[in-house]
């Protein structure tokens, strides 16, 4: 690891890194948690509280299972990798160790979606959110960018229970310009332009995606309402039912499977509660090529202009 | 089915030479590619691929070939340089590593790259895997041996150990272990970030036959390779002591070059020193 002195990286999740500094020192139950891949996340932590870190090596099964401990003893242990290791080599650890027992661990998981793209299929997490979604008292936030990524730090310490805090590579494109203009409550969707055409439900990187294609529909004098669901369990059904309320019906825009994630939670409510027409923008049920992000938002048709094209077939197709 | 070599140890150095400079030639032009941890190995991979291992080319999937796990994935850029300068993929192929849609990828993809015998880069998996191949040849009767080269990183991972156990109950001594003892993982000196000390006794309580080796020494590497097992009815882990980032002065030893991209400038002088 590291001297006291020195810091020979810089974090790829400054914002992370930020508020993490700050709750630390806030709060002294806060301790980290890695399996040897401190340096690309919050290299500032090892450095600056080498007694609150504990490295587990290669190890994330120790890691997720040592976490439960921590936790059982009164701590608030934040245990990060990257979210493949995360939510498969680990999964049952986190289910039935932390998750069952409602232990009150926070996950920091990178490279979730297609972040990884040039490093191949071990590594894309592709369907963490799923994995995630599927297990019961899990807490799952995917924040769209760095404000909302120090709201969500912040909230998930407060909050008493498990808490998987999804990332990418490295921080998303600024969304809120502004800082929040409404307070960041777990659970509650934020929602960021208001149209009565089609409503954008997207999370994570895929949120200034859905406010470029917003921007671009409305020359196109198509107007769109963009919601930020951060939270992506417990969903905001309030949420999804004031967005099914547009004309054309609900996009929703994940960085994850287009299978058991975002959009999979927004049809179940829409199923039983108001059938509307939706299309889920995500990954293809398939394993993707090698590629950059960008090269595969692509080839995947989750780039801005294929959410301009979606959302332009879905105008034609007025269902009434 | 090509025989094993006789290759000699400066024709071995020269190839293994070659393949660190085609590392380094990956990881400039794609700006990304673990390079050290490739460097560390170039040498074992050289020896398993020019001299070893009973492997050919034109028929990769030949069903007595020799297998060969490269369970820490991410040393790929050295399994793919001696891939291709072994007949199993053109060379220009280089040009396309982590490109859009092309077969190299930052891990070895066994479904898209020929001559790789399954996807690896979770580290964890290999030895496990390897443990079902040499079962199989001894199931099916067949004489293939089964290679897996580790980091030493990776083996603090359960399933590692798992295996370990499973390889001694099963008396498999058709399936060779190497672990690429640089001492270094991604967040510091092992020894910092989790001790796996006392490695040899590890693994000898384990029930394998352990032999130590220099890592970077032709001679000692095809020697310890061709000496294997050990002993009869016991597994054979070769513990082979490398330097990671070796052949480039400014990257051996440390351990912040793990997945880092030399400068211009550096590149220039690792070229020198690998010429
Ligand atoms: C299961 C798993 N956890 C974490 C990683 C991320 N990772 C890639 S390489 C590496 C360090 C590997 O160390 P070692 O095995 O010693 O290899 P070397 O130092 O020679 O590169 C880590 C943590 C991974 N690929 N797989």
């Amino acid at each position: 690891m590291y001297k006291k002195s020195e810091c020979l990286f810089e974090s790829r999740f400054p914002a992370l890194e930020y508020v993490l500094e700050e709750v630390v020192n806030e709060n002294k139950k806060i301790i980290a948690l890695t399996a040897d891949i401190s340096s690309r996340i919050v290299p500032r932590f090892v450095v600056n509280h080498p007694d609150r870190f504990f490295n587990f090596g290669i190890a994330e099964q120790n890691m997720f299972g040592a976490a439960a401990g921590f936790a059982s003893a009164g701590l608030i242990p934040f245990a990060m990798t990257l979210s493949v290791f995360v939510t498969m080599r680990a999964c049952e650890q986190i289910r039935t160790d932390i998750a069952y027992t409602n232990s009150n661990v926070k996950i920091i998981a990178t490279g979730g979606g297609l972040a990884y793209g040039k490093l191949g299929s071990t590594h894309m997490g592709i369907e963490d959110i799923s994995l995630m979604r599927s297990i019961p008292n899990m807490t799952i936030i995917v924040p769209a960018d760095s404000v909302e990524t120090t709201h969500a730090i912040r909230e998930a310490v407060r909050f008493n229970g498990p808490v998987f805090i999804r990332f990418g590579q490295k921080e998303n494109p600024i969304v809120h310009v502004n800082g929040l203009q409404k307070e960041f409550v777990i659970g509650k969707a934020i929602k960021l332009r208001s149209g009565n055409d089609i409503s954008f439900i997207a999370t994570g990187v895929m949120v200034s995606k859905a406010i470029e294609a917003c921007n671009e529909l409305k020359k196109l004098g198509i107007y769109a309402s963009v919601y930020s669901f951060h939270t992506i369990k417990p969903l905001d059904k309030e949420a999804v039912l004031d967005a099914a309320d547009s004309k054309y019906g609900l996009i929703t825009l994940e960085d994850n499977n287009v299978n058991g994630g975002l959009g999979g939670a927004v049809a179940e409510v829409l199923g039983s509660e108001k059938p509307r027409p939706v299309k889920r923008i995500g990954i293809p049920d398939l394993y993707p090529v090698i590629g950059s992000p960008e090269e595969l938002y692509k080839e995947y048709n989750m780039d801005v202009s294929a959410i301009v094209r979606t959302s332009m077939e879905m105008t034609k197709q007025d269902i009434g | 089915m090509a025989s094993k070599g006789n290759m000699g140890k400066v024709y071995l150095e020269e190839k293994s030479k070659e393949i660190r400079r085609e590392c380094l030639n990956m990881v400039m032009r794609a700006q990304s590619g673990h390079l050290a941890p490739a460097l560390s190995c170039a040498d074992i991979i050289t020896a398993l691929f020019f001299e070893v291992m009973n492997i050919d080319p034109a028929n990769p999937k030949d069903e007595n070939r020799d297998r060969f796990i490269l369970s820490a994935g991410h040393k790929c850029l050295a399994l793919y340089a001696a891939l291709a300068k072994r007949g199993f993929f053109p060379e220009e192929t280089f040009k396309t590593y982590v490109q859009f849609k092309s077969i190299l990828g930052g891990h070895p993809d066994g479904l898209k790259i020929p001559g790789v015998e399954i996807s690896t880069g979770s580290l964890g998996h290999g030895l496990p895997i390897g443990i079902g191949m040499a079962l199989a040849a001894r199931y099916l009767k067949r004489n293939y041996r089964t290679y897996v080269l580790l980091g030493d990183g990776e083996i603090h991972e359960g399933s590692i150990w798992e295996a370990a156990s499973a390889a001694c109950h099963y008396k498999l001594d058709n399936i060779i272990g190497i672990i690429d003892h640089n001492k270094l993982c991604a967040d510091g000196p092992i020894d910092e970030v989790m001790s796996i000390r006392p490695l040899n006794k590890r693994w000898e309580a384990f029930g394998w036959s352990v032999i130590e080796i220099d890592g970077h020494n032709m001679d000692d590497i095809v020697s310890a390779l061709k000496r294997v097992p050990l002993s009869k009815d016991k597994p054979t882990m070769i513990i082979a002591n490398t330097i990671k980032g070796k052949g480039v002065s400014c990257m051996e030893n440390k351990f912040d070059w793990h997945s880092k991209v030399p400068t211009a400038e550096q590149a220039k002088e690792a070229f020198k020193e690998l010429a």
